[in-house]
């Protein structure tokens, strides 16, 4: 069986004068997660679009497992799972009628067709609404239904595009739980997300986006090591005020220390080299100091200081 | 050349991955579940509300007035109320059903839903097609009911005549070409509101308005408008077919005008001709219309 793939050649969108897509080439192959980044208007919707063939290039082609979307839709999309730009269900639908008429399109078997649309609603845990109809629901149930309908035929590659979008925290956490089930089952699972830390959590590689142009394309591991080799910040919290004096001479004097910033009376920010070794000693040294220290973490990601300084420079 | 993944290729897991259906099993089964959508939505109640009271007003019309004339025999009663009543019950389903059949898959977001799915273009169009022309069979159907309702109870079980039969085809092929064309106009907009209301406009006054000015105006037969084939629904139980063209004359012989009516075969060709066309040419726009 071959690897499931996703491909954009010399992908190219305008719509008017304003180009969204800008040459894009991408080839996504395997199974892993791949998160695709950008700030708003960078393309990702577009070119995710431009994928399911919801839209056309103006230049170049997508390819899904090999075969051109635009050529056949409907053999590119056989395999695929997809969720984009939080679609609406026919209102007088029930969820298991709107997941029943999918699998009847997929063709899934009676049997298939059982076991699979309990098991999908299950998952986005909307079993209980499963015979109510779906006009009635709120975004994020609608939500829930769609990526139960993405997933009904157990699909090879899933495309979504902000899955997150309208869901709850506890909504938001099962998504990542649904997502890191189909990685285990070897799936290829392409992202887009505003959302830094759910694509931490979850994708092994990520894609950034900005301008209709791809500013990178690595592992989250080559992201973060490119990150640690600038050098780490950390977050400290006090339990009462530190005075400026405690700043410059004790704090200011620790080992590895190399800048201090005053986020507020009780909040600093210490910048100190790379690594997680560089961080424990540092924490050990602040405990030391009896200065009442309540909180202590990373300032920021290792995607997230990737993220903003590829999108300022790309800016 | 495309940025590769920088890790490994690994190959999927096998998942549950069935041969798709035919796109034309993919139609017809999309199509029953848009005509479900379409029993349980509240235009199909409208739908049947004024076939109801389309067939309220003629029972109680004939039943309070009783006219000879009409009941003179169930050839000019069902020629008079049938194909009278059948193509306004036609347009008002061409409108409900299938003014924004296409625009409100964008506009309710419910296209995103569908074409996600691995299914051609043709086939949600066909699909979306099929389920509007049996929603509107459905309420066709019912006015005629009422109407051999009322057919019974002045001449019997007996006297339905097989007119009627050939009519009610007829009025079948009109909604087929009217359906048509109503998804053409649904297909050029992403707007319910503005679909309809172009499709609505257009049915219930516009077509009748083009149709007088071309032949008063312009004197011209007017078998490019489809409304202009709609009398043919009612031949079956003439025992003479109008004239084709009919020149009007004053008493002094001076030409006032000219008026036409469609043959049996240029009618039935004007349905079908609209039928083709709109089918086509909605289609072309569907396929082309992108989701942005």
């Amino acid at each position: 069986m071959n690897a499931p793939s996703l491909e954009a050649r010399d992908l190219t969108k305008s719509f008017g004068k304003f180009t969204a897509v800008d040459g894009l080439n991408l080839r996504i192959e395997g199974t892993k997660c791949v998160g695709f980044l950008g700030p708003n208007g960078a393309g990702k919707t577009t070119t995710l679009k431009l994928l399911t063939d919801l839209i056309f290039p103006t230049r170049g082609e997508c390819l899904v497992n090999g075969i051109p979307v635009r050529d056949d839709r409907k053999a590119a999309l056989a395999r695929c799972g997809v969720l984009i730009e939080s679609p609406e269900v026919y209102p007088s639908l029930t969820p298991y009628q709107a997941l029943e008429m999918v699998a009847d399109l997929r063709n899934l078997s009676g049997p298939e067709r059982r076991r699979r649309i309990p098991e999908a609603l299950e998952e986005v845990k909307m079993s209980e609404w499963s015979d109510k109809k779906v006009g009635k629901f709120s975004k994020g149930m609608k939500q829930r239904i769609n990526i139960a309908a993405a997933l009904v035929h157990d699909p090879e590659i899933l495309i979504l595009d902000e899955p997150a979008t309208g869901l709850d925290p506890r909504g938001m956490a099962e998504v990542r739980d649904i997502v890191r089930t189909l990685k285990q089952r070897d799936r290829l699972i392409l992202m887009s997300s505003h959302i830094l830390p759910e694509v931490t959590d979850v994708c092994d590689e990520v894609a950034l986006i900005n301008k209709g142009r791809l500013l990178f394309y690595e592992s989250l591991d080559a992201v973060t090591s490119r990150f640690n080799a600038a050098g780490a910040s950390v977050d400290a919290t006090f339990a009462r005020p530190v005075s400026d004096a405690d700043v410059d001479r004790r704090i200011g004097g620790l080992t590895g220390v190399s800048r201090v910033e005053r986020l507020d009376a009780r909040r600093l920010r210490l910048h100190l080299p790379p690594g997680l070794e560089q961080e424990a000693s540092l924490l050990k040294s602040l405990v030391g100091l009896d200065l009442g220290l309540v909180g202590f973490q990373e300032s920021k990601s290792a995607l997230e200081e990737v993220y903003l300084s590829q999108i300022e420079r790309g800016d | 050349m495309a940025t590769a993944s920088p890790t490994p290729a690994a190959p999927a897991a096998d998942g549950i991955a069935p041969r798709l259906p035919s796109s034309v099993i993919q139609s017809l089964r999309l199509a029953r579940y848009q005509f479900r959508d379409y029993l349980y939505s509240r235009r199909f109640v409208l739908m049947l509300s004024i076939v109801a009271a389309l067939g309220a007003i003629f029972t109680a019309l004939v039943g309070y007035f009783r006219p000879a004339g009409l009941l003179a025999a169930p050839d000019v009663f069902y020629g008079s109320l049938w194909a009278g009543g059948v193509p306004i019950v036609i347009v008002f389903a061409g409108v409900i059903f299938g003014g924004d059949a296409i625009a409100g898959e964008f506009q309710n977001r419910t296209g995103y839903f569908l074409m996600g799915l691995p299914v051609r273009r043709a086939a949600v169009y066909a699909g979306k097609y099929l389920a509007a022309l049996a929603a509107s069979l459905i309420a066709v159907l019912v006015f005629a009911l009422i109407l051999v309702g009322n057919g019974v109870f002045y001449f019997g079980a007996d006297a339905l005549p097989l007119a009627f039969v050939a009519s009610l085809l007829i009025a079948c092929v009109y909604l087929l070409a009217l359906l048509g064309a109503t998804f053409l106009f649904s297909s050029m907009f992403k707007t319910s509101t503005y679909a309809v209301l172009v499709v609505a406009v257009l049915f219930i006054f516009g077509f009748g308005i083009l149709q007088s000015v071309v032949t008063d105006l312009a004197k011209i037969e007017p078998w490019f408008i489809i409304s202009y084939a709609s009398p043919v629904i009612g031949y079956p139980f003439a025992s003479t077919l109008p004239a084709h063209v009919v020149t009007h004359t004053s008493a002094t012989g001076a030409v006032l005008g000219t008026s036409y009516n469609p043959t049996y075969l240029e009618g039935i060709g004007i349905m079908f001709g609209y039928f083709l066309l709109t089918a086509i040419g909605g289609l072309v726009l569907f396929e082309r219309e992108e989701f942005a």
